[in-house]
Protein backbone atom coordinates (compact mmCIF):
# COMPACT_ATOMS: atom_id res chain seq x y z
CA UNK A 1 0.00 0.00 0.00
CA UNK A 2 3.28 2.17 0.17
CA UNK A 3 2.16 3.99 -2.98
CA UNK A 4 -0.62 5.54 -1.88
CA UNK A 5 -0.51 9.50 -0.94
CA UNK A 6 -3.80 9.01 1.20
CA UNK A 7 -2.82 7.01 3.36
CA UNK A 8 -3.70 8.59 6.54
CA UNK A 9 -7.39 8.69 5.89
CA UNK A 10 -7.07 4.98 4.56
CA UNK A 11 -9.04 2.73 7.34
CA UNK A 12 -9.21 -1.46 7.79
CA UNK A 13 -9.42 -3.75 6.97
CA UNK A 14 -10.34 -4.65 10.58
CA UNK A 15 -12.23 -2.44 13.88
CA UNK A 16 -12.79 1.32 12.67
CA UNK A 17 -14.28 3.84 15.41
CA UNK A 18 -16.59 6.49 13.73
CA UNK A 19 -20.07 8.44 14.72
CA UNK A 20 -23.33 8.12 12.56
CA UNK A 21 -25.92 10.91 13.55
CA UNK A 22 -29.61 8.85 13.45
CA UNK A 23 -32.43 10.36 14.59
CA UNK A 24 -31.17 13.14 16.01
CA UNK A 25 -28.75 11.28 18.15
CA UNK A 26 -24.65 10.99 18.08
CA UNK A 27 -23.93 7.63 18.12
CA UNK A 28 -20.47 5.64 17.99
CA UNK A 29 -19.52 2.97 16.35
CA UNK A 30 -16.68 0.06 16.02
CA UNK A 31 -17.19 -2.06 13.25
CA UNK A 32 -15.09 -3.58 9.99
CA UNK A 33 -15.38 -0.75 6.81
CA UNK A 34 -17.41 -3.19 4.69
CA UNK A 35 -20.08 -3.29 7.83
CA UNK A 36 -23.60 -1.86 6.19
CA UNK A 37 -25.68 0.73 7.35
CA UNK A 38 -27.92 -1.97 7.53
CA UNK A 39 -25.98 -4.47 9.95
CA UNK A 40 -24.74 -1.34 11.85
CA UNK A 41 -28.04 -0.52 12.62
CA UNK A 42 -29.73 -4.05 13.59
CA UNK A 43 -26.40 -5.35 15.05
CA UNK A 44 -24.12 -2.95 16.50
CA UNK A 45 -27.10 -0.02 17.39
CA UNK A 46 -29.91 -1.96 18.67
CA UNK A 47 -32.32 -0.10 16.02
CA UNK A 48 -33.65 -3.58 14.50
CA UNK A 49 -37.12 -1.27 13.30
CA UNK A 50 -35.05 -1.46 9.53
CA UNK A 51 -35.39 -4.88 8.57
CA UNK A 52 -33.36 -6.98 6.67
CA UNK A 53 -35.18 -9.01 3.55
CA UNK A 54 -33.43 -9.73 0.60
CA UNK A 55 -29.51 -7.95 1.94
CA UNK A 56 -29.49 -7.20 -1.91
CA UNK A 57 -31.14 -4.22 -3.03
CA UNK A 58 -34.02 -5.87 -4.54
CA UNK A 59 -37.18 -5.53 -1.90
CA UNK A 60 -36.82 -2.55 -0.13
CA UNK A 61 -37.57 -3.68 3.55
CA UNK A 62 -34.63 -1.94 4.68
CA UNK A 63 -35.37 1.61 3.13
CA UNK A 64 -34.46 4.69 5.93
CA UNK A 65 -33.87 7.99 5.29
CA UNK A 66 -30.14 10.09 4.42
CA UNK A 67 -30.33 13.71 4.51
CA UNK A 68 -33.96 13.11 3.57
CA UNK A 69 -33.84 11.10 0.89
CA UNK A 70 -34.79 7.43 0.98
CA UNK A 71 -32.32 4.63 0.37
CA UNK A 72 -31.33 1.55 0.71
CA UNK A 73 -29.05 0.43 4.01
CA UNK A 74 -28.37 -2.94 2.89
CA UNK A 75 -26.43 -1.23 -0.06
CA UNK A 76 -24.72 1.42 1.51
CA UNK A 77 -21.71 1.35 3.83
CA UNK A 78 -22.13 2.67 7.38
CA UNK A 79 -18.63 4.41 7.21
CA UNK A 80 -19.24 6.06 4.29
CA UNK A 81 -22.24 7.91 6.29
CA UNK A 82 -20.20 9.30 8.86
CA UNK A 83 -21.21 13.10 7.97
CA UNK A 84 -24.74 12.73 6.84
CA UNK A 85 -28.22 12.22 8.80
CA UNK A 86 -29.86 8.88 9.13
CA UNK A 87 -33.41 8.46 9.89
CA UNK A 88 -35.17 5.43 10.41
CA UNK A 89 -38.21 4.14 11.58
CA UNK A 90 -37.38 4.59 15.23
CA UNK A 91 -36.94 8.66 14.47
CA UNK A 92 -40.41 9.30 12.65
CA UNK A 93 -43.12 9.13 15.31
CA UNK A 94 -43.35 12.61 17.71
CA UNK A 95 -42.80 10.87 21.31
CA UNK A 96 -45.73 8.35 21.92
CA UNK A 97 -47.84 10.04 19.15
CA UNK A 98 -47.43 8.23 15.30
CA UNK A 99 -46.82 9.94 12.56
CA UNK A 100 -49.87 10.25 10.95
CA UNK A 101 -48.66 8.35 7.94
CA UNK A 102 -48.37 5.32 10.49
CA UNK A 103 -51.70 5.68 11.68
CA UNK A 104 -52.91 5.97 7.75
CA UNK A 105 -51.41 2.69 7.77
CA UNK A 106 -53.44 0.98 10.55
CA UNK A 107 -56.34 2.95 9.70
CA UNK A 108 -56.32 1.10 6.38
CA UNK A 109 -55.15 -2.03 7.58
CA UNK A 110 -51.98 -1.68 5.41
CA UNK A 111 -50.11 -4.69 6.52
CA UNK A 112 -49.90 -8.48 7.12
CA UNK A 113 -47.20 -9.67 8.46
CA UNK A 114 -45.47 -6.54 8.44
CA UNK A 115 -41.72 -7.55 7.92
CA UNK A 116 -41.74 -4.59 5.49
CA UNK A 117 -44.19 -2.22 7.14
CA UNK A 118 -41.12 -0.04 8.91
CA UNK A 119 -39.55 0.04 4.71
CA UNK A 120 -43.21 1.17 3.19
CA UNK A 121 -43.75 3.63 5.95
CA UNK A 122 -40.50 5.44 5.20
CA UNK A 123 -40.66 4.81 1.52
CA UNK A 124 -44.32 6.61 1.89
CA UNK A 125 -42.98 9.40 3.51
CA UNK A 126 -40.34 10.43 0.87
CA UNK A 127 -43.11 9.44 -1.52
CA UNK A 128 -45.48 12.54 0.10
CA UNK A 129 -42.36 14.89 0.13
CA UNK A 130 -41.46 14.29 -3.08
CA UNK A 131 -45.07 14.52 -4.77
CA UNK A 132 -45.27 18.12 -2.79
CA UNK A 133 -42.40 19.94 -5.16
CA UNK A 134 -44.00 18.01 -8.02
CA UNK A 135 -41.10 15.54 -9.71
CA UNK A 136 -42.04 13.41 -12.37
CA UNK A 137 -42.14 9.31 -12.16
CA UNK A 138 -42.38 6.57 -15.24
CA UNK A 139 -46.36 6.65 -14.77
CA UNK A 140 -46.30 10.38 -15.98
CA UNK A 141 -47.52 10.91 -19.03
CA UNK A 142 -45.61 14.06 -19.75
CA UNK A 143 -42.21 14.25 -17.19
CA UNK A 144 -42.01 17.99 -18.11
CA UNK A 145 -45.61 18.73 -16.14
CA UNK A 146 -45.41 16.01 -13.04
CA UNK A 147 -48.64 15.68 -11.08
CA UNK A 148 -49.14 17.83 -7.51
CA UNK A 149 -49.11 15.56 -4.70
CA UNK A 150 -53.37 16.25 -4.96
CA UNK A 151 -53.27 14.96 -8.31
CA UNK A 152 -51.11 11.92 -7.39
CA UNK A 153 -53.35 8.78 -9.18
CA UNK A 154 -53.39 5.35 -8.03
CA UNK A 155 -51.13 4.37 -10.83
CA UNK A 156 -48.76 7.18 -10.09
CA UNK A 157 -48.66 6.16 -6.43
CA UNK A 158 -48.18 2.08 -7.37
CA UNK A 159 -45.20 3.31 -9.03
CA UNK A 160 -43.71 5.50 -6.68
CA UNK A 161 -43.84 2.61 -3.70
CA UNK A 162 -42.60 -0.31 -6.42
CA UNK A 163 -39.39 -0.18 -4.48
CA UNK A 164 -41.09 -2.01 -1.81
CA UNK A 165 -42.21 -5.46 -1.87
CA UNK A 166 -44.74 -7.04 0.15
CA UNK A 167 -45.04 -10.49 -0.22
CA UNK A 168 -48.46 -11.04 1.89
CA UNK A 169 -49.70 -9.14 -1.14
CA UNK A 170 -51.25 -5.48 1.56
CA UNK A 171 -50.75 -3.54 -1.86
CA UNK A 172 -53.94 -2.69 -2.86
CA UNK A 173 -54.20 -0.56 1.05
CA UNK A 174 -51.16 0.35 1.22
CA UNK A 175 -51.94 2.67 -2.01
CA UNK A 176 -55.21 3.34 0.35
CA UNK A 177 -53.27 4.92 3.27
CA UNK A 178 -51.32 6.88 0.91
CA UNK A 179 -54.44 7.95 -0.79
CA UNK A 180 -56.42 8.84 2.27
CA UNK A 181 -52.99 10.24 3.79
CA UNK A 182 -52.69 12.65 0.48
CA UNK A 183 -56.93 13.17 0.82
CA UNK A 184 -56.26 14.50 4.29
CA UNK A 185 -53.72 16.41 4.28
CA UNK A 186 -55.39 18.29 1.53
CA UNK A 187 -57.93 19.05 4.03
CA UNK A 188 -56.09 20.19 6.87
CA UNK B 1 -17.83 -9.99 1.66
CA UNK B 2 -13.98 -9.96 1.63
CA UNK B 3 -12.10 -7.78 3.74
CA UNK B 4 -11.70 -4.02 2.29
CA UNK B 5 -9.61 -0.68 2.95
CA UNK B 6 -11.63 2.50 2.68
CA UNK B 7 -10.43 5.90 1.86
CA UNK B 8 -12.68 8.90 1.58
CA UNK B 9 -11.10 11.59 -1.20
CA UNK B 10 -11.66 15.30 -1.11
CA UNK B 11 -9.50 15.95 -4.00
CA UNK B 12 -10.03 14.21 -8.15
CA UNK B 13 -6.41 14.32 -7.79
CA UNK B 14 -5.56 12.21 -5.13
CA UNK B 15 -8.63 9.78 -5.97
CA UNK B 16 -6.92 8.86 -9.20
CA UNK B 17 -3.29 8.71 -7.51
CA UNK B 18 -5.18 6.08 -5.19
CA UNK B 19 -7.06 4.12 -7.66
CA UNK B 20 -3.90 3.77 -9.95
CA UNK B 21 -0.76 3.03 -7.59
CA UNK B 22 -2.96 0.64 -5.74
CA UNK B 23 -3.37 -2.92 -7.37
CA UNK B 24 -7.27 -4.01 -6.45
CA UNK B 25 -8.41 -0.40 -6.10
CA UNK B 26 -11.62 0.98 -7.42
CA UNK B 27 -13.87 3.94 -7.22
CA UNK B 28 -16.74 3.97 -4.81
CA UNK B 29 -19.71 6.29 -5.07
CA UNK B 30 -23.75 5.59 -5.27
CA UNK B 31 -22.30 1.43 -4.76
CA UNK B 32 -25.84 0.09 -6.11
CA UNK B 33 -24.07 -2.10 -8.25
CA UNK B 34 -20.40 -2.78 -6.39
CA UNK B 35 -21.97 -3.32 -2.72
CA UNK B 36 -24.42 -6.14 -4.68
CA UNK B 37 -21.61 -7.71 -6.09
CA UNK B 38 -19.27 -7.86 -3.15
CA UNK B 39 -21.51 -9.95 -1.54
CA UNK B 40 -22.31 -11.78 -4.43
CA UNK B 41 -18.63 -12.43 -4.40
CA UNK B 42 -18.07 -11.03 -8.17
CA UNK B 43 -16.61 -8.28 -7.51
CA UNK B 44 -13.53 -8.29 -5.32
CA UNK B 45 -11.69 -5.13 -5.02
CA UNK B 46 -9.48 -4.34 -2.03
CA UNK B 47 -9.83 -1.05 -1.60
CA UNK B 48 -12.60 1.21 -1.97
CA UNK B 49 -11.79 4.86 -3.10
CA UNK B 50 -14.60 6.96 -1.97
CA UNK B 51 -15.13 9.48 -4.47
CA UNK B 52 -18.91 10.85 -2.95
CA UNK B 53 -17.00 14.58 -2.11
CA UNK B 54 -15.93 15.13 -5.41
CA UNK B 55 -17.18 18.64 -6.63
CA UNK B 56 -18.91 17.08 -9.84
CA UNK B 57 -22.59 17.49 -8.25
CA UNK B 58 -24.11 19.55 -10.50
CA UNK B 59 -25.91 19.98 -13.87
CA UNK B 60 -24.50 22.84 -15.73
CA UNK B 61 -25.89 24.51 -19.27
CA UNK B 62 -23.90 26.97 -20.96
CA UNK B 63 -23.59 27.96 -24.92
CA UNK B 64 -22.05 23.93 -25.31
CA UNK B 65 -24.75 21.82 -24.13
CA UNK B 66 -25.50 20.99 -20.53
CA UNK B 67 -22.48 18.84 -18.66
CA UNK B 68 -23.91 16.36 -15.74
CA UNK B 69 -21.64 16.17 -12.89
CA UNK B 70 -20.47 12.31 -12.12
CA UNK B 71 -22.11 12.49 -9.02
CA UNK B 72 -25.07 13.94 -9.93
CA UNK B 73 -27.76 11.26 -8.45
CA UNK B 74 -29.66 9.08 -11.01
CA UNK B 75 -32.89 10.85 -9.45
CA UNK B 76 -31.44 15.00 -9.32
CA UNK B 77 -30.82 13.99 -13.20
CA UNK B 78 -34.81 12.50 -13.26
CA UNK B 79 -36.12 15.15 -12.16
CA UNK B 80 -34.10 18.25 -12.89
CA UNK B 81 -36.86 20.59 -15.02
CA UNK B 82 -34.30 21.37 -17.57
CA UNK B 83 -33.76 17.72 -18.62
CA UNK B 84 -37.61 16.80 -18.42
CA UNK B 85 -38.33 20.33 -20.57
CA UNK B 86 -35.32 19.46 -23.22
CA UNK B 87 -34.22 16.11 -23.02
CA UNK B 88 -37.55 13.79 -22.26
CA UNK B 89 -36.36 10.79 -23.20
CA UNK B 90 -33.20 10.77 -20.78
CA UNK B 91 -35.62 11.77 -17.65
CA UNK B 92 -38.24 8.72 -18.48
CA UNK B 93 -35.49 6.23 -19.54
CA UNK B 94 -34.20 6.68 -15.99
CA UNK B 95 -37.73 6.98 -14.35
CA UNK B 96 -38.06 3.63 -15.92
CA UNK B 97 -35.15 1.94 -14.23
CA UNK B 98 -35.01 0.70 -10.96
CA UNK B 99 -36.41 2.21 -8.09
CA UNK B 100 -36.58 5.57 -6.18
CA UNK B 101 -34.34 4.47 -3.26
CA UNK B 102 -32.03 3.05 -6.17
CA UNK B 103 -31.76 6.31 -8.15
CA UNK B 104 -31.36 8.42 -4.90
CA UNK B 105 -27.72 6.69 -4.11
CA UNK B 106 -27.14 5.44 -7.65
CA UNK B 107 -24.67 8.16 -9.75
CA UNK B 108 -24.71 9.36 -13.23
CA UNK B 109 -20.80 7.83 -13.75
CA UNK B 110 -22.10 4.78 -11.99
CA UNK B 111 -24.94 4.15 -14.10
CA UNK B 112 -22.91 3.89 -17.32
CA UNK B 113 -20.65 1.39 -15.44
CA UNK B 114 -22.96 -0.53 -14.29
CA UNK B 115 -22.80 -4.37 -15.31
CA UNK B 116 -24.85 -6.96 -17.09
CA UNK B 117 -27.40 -8.76 -14.91
CA UNK B 118 -26.72 -11.87 -16.50
CA UNK B 119 -27.65 -14.75 -13.90
CA UNK B 120 -24.33 -16.82 -14.29
CA UNK B 121 -22.55 -13.34 -14.40
CA UNK B 122 -23.78 -12.91 -10.69
CA UNK B 123 -23.21 -16.41 -9.49
CA UNK B 124 -19.34 -17.86 -9.22
CA UNK B 125 -20.22 -21.26 -9.51
CA UNK B 126 -20.79 -20.70 -13.05
CA UNK B 127 -18.94 -20.39 -15.99
CA UNK B 128 -18.33 -16.93 -16.93
CA UNK B 129 -16.10 -15.22 -19.57
CA UNK B 130 -16.48 -11.98 -18.23
CA UNK B 131 -16.26 -12.69 -14.96
CA UNK B 132 -13.41 -15.11 -15.34
CA UNK B 133 -11.49 -15.30 -18.88
CA UNK B 134 -11.56 -18.68 -20.64
CA UNK B 135 -13.99 -20.45 -18.51
CA UNK B 136 -17.43 -20.58 -21.12
CA UNK B 137 -19.84 -18.77 -21.76
CA UNK B 138 -22.92 -20.94 -19.70
CA UNK B 139 -25.58 -18.60 -20.74
CA UNK B 140 -25.00 -19.47 -24.41
CA UNK B 141 -26.93 -23.08 -23.84
CA UNK B 142 -28.43 -22.06 -20.67
CA UNK B 143 -31.35 -19.95 -19.86
CA UNK B 144 -30.67 -16.96 -22.61
CA UNK B 145 -34.12 -15.47 -22.03
CA UNK B 146 -33.23 -11.98 -21.18
CA UNK B 147 -29.97 -11.83 -22.89
CA UNK B 148 -28.44 -10.06 -26.21
CA UNK B 149 -29.06 -10.53 -29.50
CA UNK B 150 -27.21 -7.54 -31.06
CA UNK B 151 -23.45 -7.50 -30.45
CA UNK B 152 -23.00 -10.80 -29.31
CA UNK B 153 -20.39 -13.11 -29.41
CA UNK B 154 -19.74 -16.81 -28.85
CA UNK B 155 -17.87 -15.79 -26.04
CA UNK B 156 -20.71 -13.37 -24.10
CA UNK B 157 -24.48 -12.56 -24.83
CA UNK B 158 -24.39 -10.82 -21.82
CA UNK B 159 -27.07 -7.90 -22.28
CA UNK B 160 -25.98 -4.26 -21.03
CA UNK B 161 -28.86 -2.97 -18.93
CA UNK B 162 -28.85 0.62 -18.82
CA UNK B 163 -31.56 2.65 -19.77
CA UNK B 164 -30.09 5.67 -19.08
CA UNK B 165 -27.36 5.27 -21.29
CA UNK B 166 -29.69 4.28 -24.56
CA UNK B 167 -31.32 7.26 -24.24
CA UNK B 168 -28.11 9.52 -23.82
CA UNK B 169 -26.89 7.68 -27.08
CA UNK B 170 -29.40 9.33 -29.33
CA UNK B 171 -28.43 12.75 -27.40
CA UNK B 172 -24.65 12.03 -29.10
CA UNK B 173 -23.50 12.49 -25.29
CA UNK B 174 -19.90 12.66 -24.16
CA UNK B 175 -18.51 11.35 -21.48
CA UNK B 176 -15.22 13.69 -19.92
CA UNK B 177 -12.75 11.16 -18.36
CA UNK B 178 -10.14 12.55 -16.21
CA UNK B 179 -6.64 10.60 -17.22
CA UNK B 180 -3.60 9.41 -14.75
CA UNK B 181 -1.67 12.31 -15.93
CA UNK B 182 -4.92 14.90 -15.32
CA UNK B 183 -5.46 15.80 -18.34
CA UNK B 184 -8.53 15.46 -19.93
CA UNK B 185 -10.02 13.56 -22.75
CA UNK B 186 -13.75 13.13 -24.42
CA UNK B 187 -14.90 10.09 -25.65
CA UNK B 188 -18.12 9.88 -27.71
CA UNK B 189 -20.74 7.31 -25.06
CA UNK B 190 -21.46 5.67 -27.92
CA UNK B 191 -17.94 4.19 -28.29
CA UNK B 192 -16.94 3.85 -24.55
CA UNK B 193 -18.68 0.46 -24.12
CA UNK B 194 -16.74 -2.53 -25.61
CA UNK B 195 -18.27 -5.10 -27.82
CA UNK B 196 -17.35 -8.45 -26.13
CA UNK B 197 -15.69 -9.85 -29.21
CA UNK B 198 -12.75 -12.53 -27.38
CA UNK B 199 -12.23 -10.34 -24.24
CA UNK B 200 -16.12 -9.94 -22.70
CA UNK B 201 -14.29 -8.75 -19.75
CA UNK B 202 -12.97 -5.61 -21.24
CA UNK B 203 -16.20 -3.67 -20.94
CA UNK B 204 -15.48 0.08 -21.58
CA UNK B 205 -12.34 1.75 -22.96
CA UNK B 206 -11.55 3.48 -18.90
CA UNK B 207 -7.82 2.52 -17.98
CA UNK B 208 -7.14 1.29 -14.47
CA UNK B 209 -7.43 4.90 -12.25
CA UNK B 210 -9.02 7.17 -15.09
CA UNK B 211 -12.37 8.70 -13.82
CA UNK B 212 -15.49 9.74 -15.59
CA UNK B 213 -16.23 13.33 -14.29
CA UNK B 214 -19.02 14.37 -16.48
CA UNK B 215 -21.61 13.55 -19.25
CA UNK B 216 -21.68 16.48 -21.88
CA UNK B 217 -24.85 16.37 -23.66
CA UNK B 218 -24.34 18.91 -26.64
CA UNK B 219 -26.97 21.26 -27.05
CA UNK B 220 -29.45 19.17 -29.79
CA UNK B 221 -32.54 21.37 -31.71
CA UNK B 222 -34.74 18.16 -31.55
CA UNK B 223 -33.86 16.51 -27.99
CA UNK B 224 -37.25 17.46 -26.83
CA UNK B 225 -39.34 15.63 -29.29
CA UNK B 226 -37.99 12.65 -27.54
CA UNK B 227 -39.52 9.56 -25.64
CA UNK B 228 -38.33 6.14 -24.02
CA UNK B 229 -40.49 3.24 -24.02
CA UNK B 230 -39.52 0.29 -21.54
CA UNK B 231 -41.31 -3.55 -22.13
CA UNK B 232 -40.78 -5.81 -19.44
CA UNK B 233 -41.95 -8.55 -17.52
CA UNK B 234 -43.89 -6.35 -14.66
CA UNK B 235 -44.80 -2.69 -14.75
CA UNK B 236 -41.98 -1.39 -12.43
CA UNK B 237 -38.74 -2.29 -10.87
CA UNK B 238 -37.36 -4.50 -13.94
CA UNK B 239 -34.71 -4.43 -16.74
CA UNK B 240 -35.91 -3.99 -19.79
CA UNK B 241 -36.70 -7.27 -22.34
CA UNK B 242 -36.66 -4.27 -25.16
CA UNK B 243 -36.37 -0.99 -24.72
CA UNK B 244 -36.37 2.27 -27.33
CA UNK B 245 -35.01 5.90 -27.05
CA UNK B 246 -36.38 8.04 -30.14
CA UNK B 247 -36.04 11.67 -31.50
CA UNK B 248 -37.58 12.81 -34.37
CA UNK B 249 -37.71 16.42 -35.85
CA UNK B 250 -40.31 16.59 -37.43
CA UNK B 251 -41.70 19.31 -40.18
CA UNK B 252 -45.28 18.87 -40.57
CA UNK B 253 -45.59 15.17 -42.61
CA UNK B 254 -41.90 14.67 -43.15
CA UNK B 255 -39.68 13.13 -41.39
CA UNK B 256 -36.39 16.12 -41.31
CA UNK B 257 -34.28 13.55 -38.81
CA UNK B 258 -34.44 10.32 -36.68
CA UNK B 259 -32.19 9.43 -33.75
CA UNK B 260 -32.72 6.13 -32.48
CA UNK B 261 -31.75 3.23 -30.08
CA UNK B 262 -32.55 0.19 -28.43
CA UNK B 263 -32.10 -1.24 -24.47
CA UNK B 264 -32.57 -4.36 -23.24
CA UNK B 265 -31.47 -6.43 -26.44
CA UNK B 266 -27.76 -5.55 -26.99
CA UNK B 267 -24.51 -5.88 -24.72
CA UNK B 268 -23.86 -2.15 -25.44
CA UNK B 269 -26.08 0.92 -25.66
CA UNK B 270 -27.37 0.41 -29.42
CA UNK B 271 -27.49 3.41 -31.52
CA UNK B 272 -29.23 2.27 -34.77
CA UNK B 273 -27.54 4.49 -38.02
CA UNK B 274 -28.71 2.88 -40.58
CA UNK B 275 -33.06 2.42 -39.20
CA UNK B 276 -32.41 6.57 -38.72
CA UNK B 277 -31.54 7.00 -41.88
CA UNK B 278 -34.21 5.13 -43.59
CA UNK B 279 -36.68 7.15 -41.65
CA UNK B 280 -35.15 10.77 -42.57
CA UNK B 281 -37.38 12.10 -45.62
CA UNK B 282 -40.23 10.01 -45.11
CA UNK B 283 -44.07 10.41 -43.48
CA UNK B 284 -44.75 9.13 -40.60
CA UNK B 285 -46.81 6.22 -41.22
CA UNK B 286 -46.74 2.46 -40.11
CA UNK B 287 -45.55 1.61 -43.49
CA UNK B 288 -42.05 3.29 -42.55
CA UNK B 289 -42.07 2.82 -38.94
CA UNK B 290 -41.86 -0.95 -40.04
CA UNK B 291 -39.46 -0.67 -42.24
CA UNK B 292 -37.24 1.40 -40.01
CA UNK B 293 -38.28 -1.57 -37.13
CA UNK B 294 -36.99 -4.13 -39.53
CA UNK B 295 -33.75 -2.46 -40.66
CA UNK B 296 -32.86 -1.96 -36.47
CA UNK B 297 -32.99 -6.00 -35.65
CA UNK B 298 -31.51 -6.91 -39.36
CA UNK B 299 -28.08 -8.21 -37.40
CA UNK B 300 -29.79 -9.85 -34.72
CA UNK B 301 -28.37 -13.27 -33.65
CA UNK B 302 -30.67 -14.86 -30.92
CA UNK B 303 -30.19 -17.82 -29.00
CA UNK B 304 -32.88 -20.58 -28.10
CA UNK B 305 -34.55 -18.81 -25.33
CA UNK B 306 -34.39 -15.13 -26.80
CA UNK B 307 -35.78 -15.52 -30.46
CA UNK B 308 -38.85 -13.54 -29.15
CA UNK B 309 -37.06 -10.62 -28.84
CA UNK B 310 -36.69 -9.83 -32.37
CA UNK B 311 -40.19 -9.16 -32.63
CA UNK B 312 -40.23 -7.51 -29.49
CA UNK B 313 -37.82 -5.06 -30.07
CA UNK B 314 -39.81 -4.40 -33.11
CA UNK B 315 -43.26 -3.75 -31.78
CA UNK B 316 -41.03 -1.66 -29.41
CA UNK B 317 -40.20 0.46 -31.77
CA UNK B 318 -42.66 1.29 -34.12
CA UNK B 319 -45.05 2.02 -30.66
CA UNK B 320 -42.36 4.44 -29.74
CA UNK B 321 -42.26 6.22 -33.01
CA UNK B 322 -45.60 6.21 -33.01
CA UNK B 323 -45.86 7.68 -29.53
CA UNK B 324 -43.29 10.08 -30.42
CA UNK B 325 -45.18 11.63 -33.07
CA UNK B 326 -48.36 11.87 -30.97
CA UNK B 327 -46.61 13.63 -28.50
CA UNK B 328 -45.45 16.12 -30.67
CA UNK B 329 -48.89 16.59 -32.34
CA UNK B 330 -50.64 17.23 -28.72
CA UNK B 331 -47.83 19.05 -26.63
CA UNK B 332 -47.95 23.03 -27.01
CA UNK B 333 -45.91 23.98 -29.56
CA UNK B 334 -42.73 25.12 -27.54
CA UNK B 335 -41.88 21.47 -26.67
CA UNK B 336 -42.12 21.04 -30.92
CA UNK B 337 -40.02 23.61 -32.23
CA UNK B 338 -36.32 23.74 -31.84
Amino acid sequence: MAGVSVSQGLVGPGQVEFELHINGKYLTLRVDPRTTLLDALREHLGLTGTKKGCDLGQCGACTVHINGRRVLSCLSLAIAHENDEIKTIEGIADGARLNPIQSAFIECDALQCGFCTPGQIMSALCLIKEASIAIPSYATWNVASPPRLSELSDDEIRERMSGNLCRCGAYPNIVDAIRGFVAAARSR
Amino acid sequence: MRPIRYVKCDTTRQAVHAVESTPGAIFFAGGTTLIDLMKLDVMTPQTLVDIRKLPFLDIQMDEKGVHIGANVSNSQLAWDPLICQRYPALSEAILSGATTQLRNMATAAGNIMQRTRCSYFRDVYSSCNKRDPGSGCSAINGINRGHAILGTSKSCIAMYPSDMCTALVIFDANVRIQKRDGSIRRIPLNDFHLLPGDTPNRETVLKHGELITHVDLPHSPFARNSHYLKVRDRASYEFALASAAVAIDLDGNTIRSARIALGGVATKPWRCFDAENELSGRAPTQESFNTTAELALAGANPQKGNKFKIELAKHTLITCLGEVVERIRSLPAERAIA
